[in-house]
């Protein structure tokens, strides 16, 4: 059929048909598979909801003296940071929180400010208050360092997000007799509400459930500028429960995302607080599908009707890590706002934004269509159902004292 | 004409101890129902009351009118509990927390509708919001 080397031809031209992967859905009902897989070239996806494992490390250049971070303590904004690769080289992770955060003495906690706030505000241009230690050597004297940072002053920042993205997640209910307070949001006792977190048939890795083109060197709409696949993801499981036509189950695929920081726009990075839980980020993500063949088309037809995921009682099974679900649900029930668990009607609320994840598959449509954002050859596939890798759990060791 | 209203009363001090909402249902007819209440525990702060108010429109103005001449400061629900559009991300996790069912996702665009009126100031919204969205403004 097509290379993505003809569709970038296209592009560049300004002849490249460019859709949604909620607009090919009507398309292939009315087209059928084989002829909108020849006249589509590209689908556009979009997911827009707070995503763990998301970080930035940037490098802040030398002061005069010298000092080296590397071993000493760094704060921004009050926010703990990791200094420990170099002298100068700072990481920063989404769910950081300052030293004097009283976290969940007083139970549920705000988790009003931790390392997704300053990400988000570093994004938007804000002066950054940066204040550490160091132990102080021959050739990097100084011991301490305050000072204000803006991101326009840093010599490299980059978004590097090692678990984004899921395929496919738990639905979260309760069912226990008191309100718990999860990373899934606040849960009611006795079923009292079920929380989903996808962005369902416009979600990237459901669209191609078996890896067929996104792989390692995607480049992709990241944080509102362009970034790429790094990687899988940590916990990327593959060997999940699947549909007939291949699509998880379970939390299943996830992608590590790369990006300049400096192109991005704190509207697609935004720090989140979840009650009771801690703080994080919630990351914008969109990526193209190129239409290679007949296969990936009818992949990116997927509705909501036709997804599946596993509801997981966040009270019990989860804490204790016991496999046990309390059923499936389809996210067109989910997202019509009622499902039926054990005979009972649960009102369902979604941690991830439809309407973001619309705005963002636009986007990314435009960007193509525009000829501003060429599609990459992924330079290495992601793990498939064939590598065997699945998601183990941590088989302990005690230490013997 | 029989009106249903939600209104915000501020307390000084002083007034804590007047049984104000008594005269709003002996003199003024009224029927009312409270939504929410704090009690001034410091000499500096004031007590809230946050009430539904049913009655005839005359005898409901003439109530209010009752309540300002007291001394309380009234506002109406709507302009305390908001949300700043700027940080909502229309996810939806408010929509199960909200007793009274004031946010409702719009079908067509996706959107979450934050309808202030049937808002009762519950605050429950404020940290169950992800982005931290809804603010209150008492």
């Amino acid at each position: 059929m097509k290379t993505i080397a003809e569709i970038n031809e296209k592009i560049k031209s300004g002849k490249a048909v460019v859709v949604t992967a909620e607009e090919i859905i009507d398309i292939v009902k009315e087209k059928g598979v084989g002829q909108a897989a020849r006249e589509v070239d590209v689908v556009t996806t979009g997911t827009f909801g707070p995503m763990c494992s998301s970080g930035i490390y940037f490098n802040i250049g030398h002061s005069k003296p010298r000092i080296k971070l590397g071993g000493g303590r760094v704060y921004l904004n009050d926010v703990l940071a990791y200094p420990g690769l170099a002298a100068v080289d700072v990481f920063l992770g989404a769910n950081a929180l300052p030293d004097d955060d009283p976290r969940n003495r007083v139970h549920p906690g705000d988790f009003n400010y931790g390392g997704g706030h300053v990400i988000e505000e570093l994004v938007a241009g804000k002066d950054i208050r940066m204040t550490a230690t160091a132990y102080g050597t021959d050739c990097y004297p100084r011991k301490r360092l305050e000072t204000w940072l803006n991101l326009k002053d840093l010599n490299e920042a980059v978004l590097f997000n090692i678990r984004n993205a899921y395929q496919n997640y738990n639905v979260a209910v309760n069912l226990s007799d008191k309100t718990i307070y999860t990373y899934m949001g606040v849960l009611k006792p006795r079923l009292g509400n079920a929380n989903y977190c996808s962005a369902g048939q416009l979600s990237p890795l459901l669209n191609d459930p078996l890896y067929k083109t996104i792989g390692i060197g995607t480049r992709i709409f990241l944080g509102g500028g362009v970034g790429y696949v790094a990687w899988q993801g940590t916990q990327h499981s593959p060997n999940v429960p699947r549909t007939d036509k291949g699509v998880p189950k379970r939390g299943s695929g996830t992608l590590a995302v790369i990006g300049d920081l400096k192109q991005m726009d704190a509207r697609w990075l935004v720090g989140t607080s979840m009650f009771g839980y801690g703080c994080t980020i919630t990351v914008g993500v969109g990526v193209p599908i190129p239409i290679l063949s007949e296969e990936i088309l009818s992949h990116t037809a997927v509705t909501d009707a036709e997804i599946f995921a596993g509801i997981v009682d966040y009270s019990d099974a989860y804490p204790q890590q016991k496999p046990d679900i309390v059923g499936e649900v389809d996210y067109a029930s989910l997202k019509s706002g009622k499902i039926k668990i054990q005979n009972k009607d649960v009102p369902t609320g979604s941690l991830s934004s439809y309407s973001k994840a619309l705005e963002i598959a636009r986007t990314l449509k435009d960007w193509i269509a525009r000829g501003d954002f060429l599609l990459t050859e992924a330079v290495a596939p992601l793990p498939g159902v064939e590598s065997g890798v699945t998601f183990k759990p941590l088989r302990e060791r005690p230490l013997q004292i | 004409m029989a009106v249903s209203k939600r209104v915000v009363l501020h307390f000084p001090r002083r007034l804590v101890e007047q049984p104000v909402i008594y005269h709003l249902v002996r003199d003024y007819n009224l029927e009312f129902n409270i939504l929410r209440a704090s009690i001034a525990a410091e000499p500096e702060t004031e007590g809230l009351l946050v009430l539904e108010l049913k009655g005839e429109q005359e005898e409901y103005d003439k109530g209010i009118k009752f309540l300002l001449k007291s001394g309380l400061k009234i506002q109406s629900l709507s302009q305390d509990v908001v949300r700043n559009e700027a940080r909502c991300t229309h996810c939806g996790a408010c929509i199960t927390i909200c007793p009274p069912g004031a946010f409702e996702l719009d079908p067509e665009t996706r959107q979450v509708k934050f309808l202030d009126e049937k808002c009762v100031a519950c605050g429950l919204c404020i940290k169950a919001c992800p982005p931290r969205a809804m603010e209150v403004h008492f």
